[in-house]
């Protein structure tokens, strides 16, 4: 049993409704109480859409216990293949009907339907969200394409024709992934490269039997389509691309890698210069104030990667916290972390996750919707790079995160939430005026820093609590405290603390100026 | 009983399960926390329900079943126990513990009383442990604060004083307004439950007159009974008609002069009239159809239809209780057509055939009714909203005549020569 105040995932069916609302024509019954219902509104709220998903929910009450559920579950199957015509059938059950065990999926094969039905089996109270996305995709490909013969298939220089892709993974409820494919088709089809199908998002039954037609599957977001790709690579002999396009250098490594796996030759292009202003802007001038700014990294696997690579070499950022909720993804964020002398924080408590941010003291932190309250009430900037989210990440304009136009959008959202670089100096200069208010940022309109000496009152409390056993807190003399209100204050609380823990271990009483600068050159060395 | 035509129907429905009232619960009692016994679609549920989490910490949780709980009872009742003194020891600040039993928890038949049970033996006061079911097998959305103030009855102390009890959960600042105006009426001892503190519960006896401020305390209502309470029948308070009668109901059995009780009314029930006119203006004539889900659908359609003039097409409610609502359904007009449970599919298909002005629904199904056109208005938004008493009625209407008025803005009507 395991305490949960807010959860990253929601559980495998959710993730199961978000393969089935992304597609076409197809329908999924679930059997499910009536409370399990609240998952609609995760696609009509948060994604805005203009439709319900298309689930069945047969909603069994307590009453019907005593009684034929298996019934009641053939009657919504009817009704729902009735009603709905579709072209396959999903047919699943959450977390309370896996426990009366009435087999739903084996119940819908006995009824004679002459679509293909794929009978889901996601484990609730082992299994989460993405996982359940991935084996729902992974069990439908499977089903539609198990009568695929392989004839002899031909390369597209055989056949003389353009080379084709899939591009898989991009589903309802990811992370602008509706963008990401206008962004991959357009880079495509630059480099004479056509797409095949898009599955899950806007594909039919039909569409995912055309799959086989392609020379390569893209693996967009490997959460959602890695154990997919794995499978059509081992059994239909179509390779997948492992780099995921997210900045400008996983843009150029994700070409060289396709080019390659299509024999195609890799253009001058790819290797010497880039479409995207990624580059140009992070080399302006006023980008170099972006040096070091310290930044902490926490989503899905896939984002939090990229994130982390995009911010060490392309904006100059330093990574100084880097995580996932997602177990599946731990095998690969744990070496890039170690690559950036960190240890990866693999959890699903955000409390735990905040603490990790008070801990490192970040300038900006990038994270999910959940990251954006913590680092509201410590007053750090933040931008959301990662599900689960809201609303407001769902943008009415074109906002990609992948290719050329994605690395743009990426610049802009990240560097907007910190100081710009003029700016920052302005603010150091003029700081000292009476019409300066502490912690000034100026079109950030949240805490103003203020939380940072919320931290700061809680290490405090939190150090003169632990401290007992030491000795006696060191007093802050005047000049002291007025030499520590100089430092910006993102930092302050970590120079504060340093200092004291200093303090103490060179036995001081007091704190005074010379006192933070000998910590500084201590902790320095 | 009026004429409203009463139907029954069943299929797939789409409503909250119990758990959902956690949301307004934990807000009404700051000192209480809400544990729900269940699986991660719970919490799911109940953080994507409550909308973005602001908090630091959420006075609810949920206490997630794993696969490992299932093997065997005995170790779920010590993980239980667990997880409770973690939490504990983690907010010293909680007074009272629910443990919220749920689907999961009911179908494997977790004893949550009796854990409920040795835990107030080991925590000896500190902490009062209580349980109750917001199953989505047993109950709907407004449905879980039913059971927690019923789990609350047994704690309240006992008393001979005359008192008149509101029940059921209000905005702190309606409750403060209509208290004021229960002793203008001289009615002095006037006390809510639940209370704003979980450990000030108010006592009850003989002579305590209960006066139900929401519509769905069944379980409730009942239990006040069996200790001696009254409960004073009358409409709920959800409009000028229906706040008055409710007023005078408890003015009656307080047996206060009818010309002090009118003395003080009547200027309130002509403010709040000239107060709603515009939204009358705006609501005359439109179509209204109420799906299934807060409970509160008879009420508001008795409000939306005799005092703002609109046109009931259908009622949807999760149940009936006939008793409860006896003096709503009266006062409806004649040929209301009232639909216990729910088709989902049946009730939008009749939605569309009806092509009604406005709809209140859930919010999973009102974005797709919008994109057909119909504006709509959720029904969680009237437990979230002060909209009870004569005061409240016009900010009550503005929640219906806002969609409307909006819709008009956004599609102007084009001049034509006829």
């Amino acid at each position: 049993m395991e305490l949960t105040l807010w959860t990253y995932e929601g559980p495998p069916h959710i993730g199961a409704m978000r393969i089935a609302t992304s597609m076409k024509k197809l329908h999924y019954v679930l059997h499910a109480p009536q409370g399990d219902t609240y998952a609609d509104l995760l696609f009509t709220m948060i994604e805005r859409r203009g439709s319900r998903p298309p689930v069945t929910y047969t909603t069994f009450q307590a009453r019907d216990l005593g009684g034929d559920t298996a019934e009641l579950v053939k009657g919504h199957l009817k009704e729902a293949v009735d009603r709905f015509n579709p072209e396959a059938l999903l047919v699943g059950e959450s977390c309370t009907a896996e426990l009366i065990q009435d087999q739903p999926g084996s119940l819908a094969k006995g009824m004679g339907f002459d679509i293909p039905i794929v009978s889901l089996e996601l484990p609730a109270y082992s299994k989460k969200e993405n996982w359940g996305a991935s084996e729902t995709f992974y069990q439908i490909v499977r089903n539609l394409l198990k009568d695929h013969t392989e004839e002899s298939k031909q390369t597209w220089q055989e056949e003389k024709r353009r080379p084709r892709v899939n591009l898989l993974g991009p589903t309802l409820l990811g992370f602008r992934c509706r963008d990401d494919i206008l962004e991959i088709q357009k880079l495509l089809g630059q480099h004479g490269i056509d797409v095949n199908v898009v599955a899950p998002l806007g594909a039919s039954p039909a569409d995912i039997v055309r799959i086989p037609d392609a020379d390569v599957n893209v693996c967009l977001y490997p959460e959602i389509a890695e154990s997919t790709c794995i499978w059509l690579e081992r059994n239909l002999n179509i390779p997948f691309t492992t780099t995921v396009p997210l900045g400008v250098g996983a843009t150029q490594d994700f070409l060289r890698e396709l080019h390659e796996l299509l024999g195609m030759e890799i253009p001058k292009s790819v290797n010497e210069s880039n479409n995207s202003k990624l580059t140009w802007y992070s080399n302006s001038v006023d980008s170099n104030y972006l040096t070091g700014k310290r930044v902490f990294i926490f989503g899905d696997g896939t984002h939090a990667l990229a994130a982390a690579r995009i911010a060490n070499e392309e904006l100059g950022f330093k990574v100084v916290g880097l995580g996932t909720y997602s177990r599946e993804m731990a095998r690969k964020v744990r070496p890039a972390a170690k690559a950036l002398g960190l240890e990866a924080l693999i959890t699903n408590d955000y409390l735990e996750v905040e603490e990790a941010i008070k801990e490192t003291s970040p300038e900006l932190v990038l994270g999910t919707q959940m990251e954006r309250h913590s680092a509201k009430r410590l007053g750090i900037p933040c931008a959301v790079i990662s599900t689960p989210m809201h609303v407001q990440d769902v943008p009415a304009r074109y906002s990609p995160q992948m290719g050329w136009e994605g690395a743009n959008v990426i610049f802009d959202d990240w560097v907007h939430p910190l100081m710009m670089g003029l700016e920052e100096h302005l603010i150091g200069m003029f700081k000292h005026d009476f019409e300066f208010v502490d912690g000034h940022q100026s079109h950030l309109g949240h805490l103003g820093g203020k939380g940072a000496e919320n931290i700061n009152q809680e290490v405090k409390s939190k150090i003169s609590n632990d401290s007992t056993n030491i000795c006696a807190d060191p007093i802050w003399t005047h000049d002291g405290e007025r030499e520590l209100s100089k430092i910006p204050f993102f930092v302050r609380g970590k120079v504060k603390r340093n200092t004291e823990n200093y303090a103490r271990q060179a036995g001081c009483r007091e704190i005074n100026e010379e006192t933070l600068y000998d910590a500084k050159a201590h902790y320095k060395a | 009983m009026s004429g409203a035509t009463l139907l029954k129907e069943t299929g797939p429905r789409e409503v909250f399960c119990g758990l959902t009232s956690i949301v307004w619960l934990h807000r009404r009692m700051p000192d209480a926390f809400f544990l729900v016994v269940g699986s991660r679609t719970c919490a799911h549920l109940i953080q994507s329900a409550a909308g973005v989490m602001i908090f630091a910490e959420p006075r609810f949780g949920t206490a997630i079943l794993e696969e490992r709980d299932l093997a065997g009872l005995a170790d779920a009742h010590d993980e239980l126990n667990r997880v409770v003194k973690n939490l504990l020891a983690r907010r010293p600040e909680i007074k009272t513990l629910f443990l919220v039993g749920s689907c999961p928890s009911e179908v494997i038949k977790i004893d949550l009383s009796r854990v409920a049970e040795n835990l107030n033996i080991e925590l000896k006061g500190q902490v009062t442990v209580l349980n109750y079911s917001g199953s989505g097998i047993e109950t709907t959305f407004t449905q879980g604060e039913d059971g927690a103030l019923k789990a609350l009855i047994p704690l309240m102390p006992k008393s001979d004083q005359k008192k008149l009890l509101l029940v059921g959960t209000l905005a702190n600042a309606v409750e403060d307004r209509l208290t004021s105006i229960f002793n203008r009426l001289g009615i002095e001892n006037v006390e809510s439950f639940p209370p704003r503190q979980s450990t000030e519960l108010p006592s009850i006896g003989p002579e305590t007159k209960v006066l139900l401020t929401q519509p769905y305390l069944t379980d409730t209502a009942r239990e006040l009974k069996n200790k001696g309470a009254e409960i004073i029948e009358a409409p709920f308070p959800l409009g000028v008609t229906g706040s008055t009668l409710w007023i005078q109901a408890a003015a009656n059995s307080f047996g206060i002069e009818k010309s002090l009780v009118d003395s003080i009314l009547n200027p309130l029930i002509e403010r709040a009239k000239q107060a709603l006119a515009p939204h009358v203006e705006k609501l005359t004539g439109k179509k209204l159809f109420l799906l299934p889900e807060s409970q509160l659908e008879i009420p508001l359609a008795r409000f939306l239809s005799n005092e703002c003039g609109m046109e009931i097409v259908e009622i949807g409610t999760p149940y009936l209780n006939r008793d409860l609502m006896k003096a709503e359904i009266d006062l409806l007009p004649p040929d209301c057509r009232i639909v216990e449970g729910q088709h989902v599919e049946k009730q939008l298909d009749r939605v569309r055939d009806s092509s009604p002005d406005l709809v209140v629904c859930g919010m999973g199904l009102a974005n797709p009714l919008e994109a057909e056109g119909i504006s709509t208005k959720w029904s969680i938004e009237m437990v979230f909203s002060p909209i009870h008493g004569i005061d409240q009625a016009s900010d009550l209407a503005e929640l219906f005549s806002r969609p409307l008025r909006r819709h008009d803005i956004l599609n102007p009507k084009t001049l034509t020569s006829n």
